[in-house]
């Protein structure tokens, strides 16, 4: 993908352009890795703390869950690169429609 | 490969058709399954129009009645449609982005196959017990209620067809996102390649909700689970949460690429480009978007509250803006154009004041407290006739006639065509106007029959006898196609003599490979503007050389079959002891093909450029 690119003539340069493109993606997965084990650390003991009640402890963890999957998406599996914009619009569509579906359930159907 | 031209007998053509990966025989099994269909649908539409001529008629019984009337309105959404709007894709699509096949073609005839299977299991139903009989919603209170199998054969028979509308549409977002042909941008593509695009996305996303209910129903009807029944805490308003999530989508499925045929057709005969080519990409985006915040507007009588109904009621109306937007362009397009009046020409003409119609009545019934008194009543049945049968029909009657020297390399007749559409115009406007007086004077619609004295019997009998118009309307049109087939006379590339996109710059039909030569796209309207500067041809975008394609396969037929011999398992598992053996050997043949397809590579073959040049009368070699 990008940082197989080769668009100056020098190779050398080519070459340098791309550890440092490596080394920075490298640094965004450790630091993200670090963040989503201490998310999942804070989620549990916010389920175990007795001092938070469910109703702020499942909006609050559902919250850490959906920072993760976007870490998940653009640090691990590259979205952020060039050439995702396709799935990209089709994913953030059907989570669209996947959202409309549950707030109608939650707001006309159950409540 | 020279071999393909060569006259072959009737096995051998059933095999080759049976096996085909080809996405233009797929398009023509797609118009034999989804004309069948339409036929059969239409009788079931003529046997209502009957029991419905005269007060108080015994044509059918109440019962035979509700079968009839569930399996008019599945047939034509589901098994014509849809199927016949498919075949325009298959056939057209990828000829209008200048590519060679779609980008799976062992996919897309899976797609046709577990379609054509699926219908045909739902209307096997009329031989083994009766059809379902609970209307095309089947609302699932109805539905539970509903004895004997009709219901599972719609839940099983839908299920199958469903899987592979969804495997079409990824195949065709997959096909117009990576295979268009170099300088073919976004916003150089045709409008019915833009209305194909945006219905497969609406198919990605509202067939999953419509397959999760289906699910959901047959697990409470055949296996004892309670999703919709409320005695056991279940809650039957899911089902029409779910069934118009799907089904609201799907109308705009049926009705954006109706729009994209009319936006050929259009150009073509006023020879103008399309007027306000990127607001009409922009409307159809937006109708796309907004057909997925609308459902309820189907369920206003259901109780949501003020709130919601006044949201959903906001939201309906501003569909008419993009609608709108479209059908100026449309009359800005022939405005001022030298328009000849052809056979399709006429359908796109007749369309733009039916369809407008039919948009009037949806703002109308969009006005939620209007709604209770137009609900259930014969208005919505004139209004969705109206944008389906004037938005719909009338594209896939006109487009049949504008694509078929490209599908087959002969003509329709025009005389016959446009008593065609004389015939069928005038009786669908006698059949479905007075429908929407019926209506407001209080006619339910779903009744089997109605009294005498209340006012009601002159319109039905009008109304039944416009039926019998557009029947004889399809009568002439296989007539047509009969008499065309027969004659065969050959045409050559651009037989309309104004074709403005990629399509009309090959041979009709076009040769399995498509193009020889990929096409350089340099604007819209990319053979107009070849034509405009004196060119014969396309200018190529690579040396001649070998291609790709994609090798034959029964598999995709194998694969489908087996979903329908375990459908029948299903369904009779607690009726007869073969019930639960036929339903594991079902699911055995079709993972047992699935498992064959992944562990023998199939890696296709090559036709070599040698053969290619041979491989026609014309000299040289062109795009």
């Amino acid at each position: 993908m990008v940082n197989t690119q080769t668009n100056s003539g020098n190779p050398e340069t080519d070459l340098k352009y791309r550890r440092k493109k490596n080394a920075e993606e490298m640094r965004h997965q450790v630091i993200s890795f670090a963040l989503m084990i201490v998310f999942t650390l804070i989620a549990f003991l916010a389920v175990g703390y007795e001092g938070f009640s469910a109703w702020f402890a499942v909006p609050f963890i559902l919250v850490l869950a959906v920072v993760q999957v976007g870490f998940q998406l653009y640090y691990f599996m590259h979205m952020s690169h060039k050439g995702h914009e396709a799935p990209a619009l089709f994913m953030y569509s059907g989570v669209l429609v996947a959202f409309l579906t549950i707030i109608c359930f939650l707001t006309i159907i159950w409540w | 490969m020279s071999t393909y031209a060569q006259k072959r007998g009737f096995g051998a053509t059933l095999w080759d058709y049976l096996t085909t990966v080809d996405h233009k025989k797929i398009a023509i099994l797609y118009f034999i399954a989804g004309g069948f269909f339409f036929v059969l649908g239409g009788i079931e539409a003529m046997i209502i129009r009957i029991q419905l001529a005269i007060p108080n008629n015994d044509f059918v019984s109440a019962g035979f009645y509700n079968e009839i009337l569930t399996m008019h309105g599945t047939t034509m959404i589901f098994l014509a449609a849809m199927p016949l709007l498919f075949g325009f894709m298959n056939a057209i699509m990828p000829l209008q982005i200048g590519a060679r096949d779609v980008a799976f073609p062992f996919v897309n005839a899976l797609g046709f196959w577990l379609f054509f299977f699926g219908g045909t299991f739902l209307n096997l139903s009329w031989f083994l017990g009766g059809a379902p009989d609970a209307g095309w919603t089947s609302y699932a209170s109805l539905s539970l209620a509903s004895e004997g199998h009709g219901i599972d054969f719609y839940v099983l028979g839908l299920q199958i067809s469903g899987f592979g509308t969804l495997m079409g549409g990824i195949n065709f977002l997959v096909t117009i996102i990576n295979m268009r042909a170099p300088g073919m941008t976004y916003m150089r593509m045709p409008l019915f390649t833009w209305t194909t695009f945006v219905a497969s996305s609406l198919i990605l996303f509202a067939f999953p909700p419509l397959t999760v209910s289906i699910f959901m129903l047959m697990f409470d009807r055949l296996f004892g689970s309670n999703f919709f029944v409320t005695a056991a805490g279940g809650n039957t308003i899911i089902w029409e949460h779910f069934f118009w999530i799907f089904g609201h989508p799907e109308v705009y499925i049926l009705i954006l690429p109706a729009f994209g045929i009319f936006s050929e057709i259009i150009p073509v005969f006023a020879r103008k480009r399309l007027f306000g080519y990127s607001s009409m990409v922009f409307a159809t985006v937006l109708i796309g978007f907004l057909g997925f915040m609308v459902w309820a507007h189907h369920m206003f009588t259901v109780g949501l509250g003020p709130i919601a109904n006044a949201i959903f009621a906001v939201a309906t109306m501003a569909i008419a803006v993009p609608t709108g937007i479209k059908i100026f362009n449309w009359l800005f397009t022939a405005w001022g154009g030298s328009v000849s009046f052809t056979t399709p020409m006429h359908y796109a003409l007749a369309f733009i004041p039916s369809f407008l119609m039919g948009g009037v009545t949806g703002v109308m019934l969009a006005v939620a407290a209007a709604d209770y008194q137009y609900h259930d009543t014969y208005f919505v049945v004139a209004h969705f006739h109206y944008v389906i049968v004037g938005g719909v029909v009338f594209a896939v009657l006109g487009g049949l006639q504008f694509y078929w020297p490209k599908m087959f390399g002969t003509m329709l007749n025009e005389t016959l065509g446009k008593i065609t559409f004389w015939l069928f115009f005038a009786g669908f406007h006698l059949t479905f106007f007075i429908q929407h007086f019926l209506g407001l004077w209080g006619m339910p619609r779903r009744i089997y029959t109605f009294l005498p004295g209340q006012g009601y019997e002159l319109s039905n009998l009008v109304s039944t006898i416009g039926a019998l118009l557009m029947a004889v309307a399809t009568v002439v049109l296989v007539i047509n196609i009969i008499i065309t087939v027969k004659k065969n006379e050959r045409i050559g590339n651009d037989p309309w003599g104004d074709g403005r996109t990629l399509e009309w710059a090959i041979p009709s039909p076009a040769p399995f490979y498509n193009f020889k030569q990929l096409p350089l796209v340099r604007g819209l309207d990319p053979y107009w503007i070849e034509k405009m500067e004196g060119k014969k041809g396309m200018t190529p975008a690579e040396p001649l050389g070998d291609i790709h394609m994609p090798n034959s396969s029964i598999i995709p037929f194998i694969m489908s079959f087996g979903l329908f011999v375990s459908a029948f398992g299903v369904m009779y598992r607690l009726d007869y002891a073969w019930g639960l053996p036929v339903l594991i050997i079902g699911l055995v043949i079709t993972f047992g093909s699935m498992l064959a397809r992944s562990l023998k590579d199939d890696h296709g073959f090559h036709i070599h450029k040698e053969d290619l040049i041979d491989d026609d009368n014309e000299k040289g070699v062109k795009a």
